[in-house]
This record gives C-alpha cells, structure tokens and sequence, in this order.
C-alpha cells in the first residue's frame, strides 16, 4: 500500500500543546500543507499572534517574528513594505485582531497592503481563560458575560471580515470553518487563494476561520464542531465575503 | 479500494473528532492512557477501511497516516 497522507514538511515533527479537538492544530497543518504545495516556504515570514497560538513558531516551519498583541498586521505590513518578494502572513486570534488590534488590521486593509491574515475566530479570549471577545455571540456565557451576552451591556458582536470588506484596500475575504471534513477542504483551498491574491498583488487578504474552542464553551470537541454549525455559522455565515478578480 | 491507516496513539488525545468523522465507524475511543494520560483512539481493521483519510483530515494532532492501495 501506498502512503497518501502524512505530516507535511513544513510542519515541524511537535506535538501541539493545544487543547484536545482545537482548531489552531488543523489549521496549523492546512497553512504547512499549503505552504508545501505552492512551494512558499523559502519565502513565506509568518506573523504569529499573542494568544494560544504564540508559539506558532514551534510548529510551522517558516520564518517568523514575533509582534506585541494586536500588532501584527502592523508588523506584516513593515516586513512585506521591504521585502515584497516575501509571502507575508499574520496568524490572529479574535483579541489579537478584533479588539486590540482592530486599528492596525482595520488601516492595513484599508492601504490595500499585500499580506494576507488568518483571523482564527473562536468566539473568546481562548488562552486568558474563556472572557468575552469582541465576536462572542449574543447569549453567550463566558467568564466576563457569565450571565450571556446582553446588547446593553456587552454591544454586539463583530463581523469583522464584512468590515474590512468596505473598505477599498481589501481584495478578498472568506470564511470558512474547521469543524467539519468539508468545511476543513474549504478552509484549505481558501489559504491558497489567499496567497494567490498575495502573489497577484490584489491587495489584502484575510481568511476568517471558525475554530472550536471546546475548553472554554465548555463542550467536548464533537460538541464544540456542532455548535460551530448549529449557532456560530448562522451569526457568522461561511462563504466568499469579498472578492476581486485575481 | 483497501486502505488503512496507522495512529501514533501518544500524539492522541482522544478528541474523537476522527471517531465522529469516519464513514466506516472503524474508529472507537478506548479507556488506555498513553504517556499524557490521554484516552487514545484505537483503529480496528476489520470495518473495511477505504484509506479515504477523512481521519487524517480532521484529527488536529497529525496523530494519523493513511496507506491505500
């Protein structure tokens, strides 16, 4: 028999410390994957985010630099202004880029800077313990919302890639999910777009994914996929927001 | 089409996801530990695995190779 799948190269041979049934580990090997079929990884500089994900550098192996919260896009824009034959991207959780980094993500769309952002959208400040984000669900219980979020109190929830999506600079924005095989296949072939609108210097580029956070909903990891179709999807509807011809 | 795959079971932590996924049921979560102190997954052989990797596609830790003929 033949093998037809395996860990690809650019993912380097650590175990995740991530939590059981996380998305950051698919979506860390769907980048790595990516990364190997388009042959980008001489040239690809990853921003990682601060959150769980900050040690993305144990894991992809690509050039990386670290940013302080929320500054990546920040960050991405310097390296890629410099270095243009580089395929710069930046890895956000919710806080990263929706509440402390919203004017850096928001401006670097807006220039059309030529990175692309994966914005891994879970609903909660996941490595701080579970508080409320920016895109928490209205109802949802979280440490800072215990009783669920209230328009009143908590605001509303941010669709962010809708967003950036008014503005000029961005040219193609998806969402997409990790919970299920198709939506994970989906997931995929968004990463390659968005580095093929990168390469075409469209503009900026951003792939939403929902990701499940099972520790802090409170879920096992097969609830915590389901509830990604059952609630989140319909708050945060999967599909091409924006695109321009590439 | 015959398939099968291998799980290295100390990369699992028993998130059941591939349990969740895979078309034939020839995954099933077990009571052993591993050196983390997960339950890992356990593939049994005789469900007639395709080797369609959805196990592969979905498990988070890389914990699974998939060989088909």
């Amino acid at each position: 028999m033949k093998k037809v799948y395996a860990r690809p190269a650019s993912l380097k041979d650590a175990p995740f410390h991530y939590c059981p049934g996380c998305g950051h580990s698919i979506i860390h090997r769907l980048i790595a994957e990516v990364i190997d079929e388009m042959n980008l990884r001489e040239r690809a500089v990853c921003v990682p985010p601060a959150g769980c994900a900050v040690l993305a550098y144990n894991y992809l192996d690509v050039d990386m630099i670290e940013a302080p919260h929320g500054r990546a896009t920040a960050v991405a824009t310097g390296i890629k202004r410099v270095r243009p034959e580089n395929v710069v991207f930046s890895y956000q959780g919710d806080g990263d880029l929706v509440a402390i980094g919203t004017s850096e993500a928001f401006h670097a769309a807006n220039r059309g800077e030529l990175i692309t952002v994966f914005f891994v959208n879970n609903a909660v400040y996941g490595m701080t313990g579970g508080q409320m984000a920016p895109t928490t669900l209205l109802g949802q219980k979280t440490t800072t919302s215990p009783l669920g979020r209230t328009p009143l109190r908590d605001g509303y929830p941010i669709k962010f890639s809708e967003v950036l999506a008014l503005l000029g600079g961005s040219s193609y924005l998806e969402r997409v999910a990790v919970n299920t095989p198709a939506h994970i296949q989906k997931t995929k072939k968004a990463i390659v777009k968005s580095f093929q609108h990168q390469l075409k210097k469209t503009g900026f580029s951003m792939v939403e994914i929902l990701s499940p956070c099972p520790t802090n909903w409170r879920m096992s990891p097969v609830e915590a996929c389901r509830w990604i179709d059952e609630v989140m999807a319909k708050e945060y509807p999967l599909g091409v927001v924006k695109e321009e011809q590439c | 089409m015959k398939g099968t795959i291998h799980i290295d079971h100390e990369l699992c932590k028993g998130c059941c996801l591939c349990v969740e996924f895979c078309p034939k049921g020839a995954l099933t979560p077990t009571k052993k530990l591993n050196l983390k102190g997960y339950c890992f997954t356990e593939f049994d052989a005789q469900q007639g695995c395709t080797g369609c990797a959805t196990c592969a596609l979905v498990c988070p830790e890389v914990a699974i190779e998939v060989y088909r003929e």
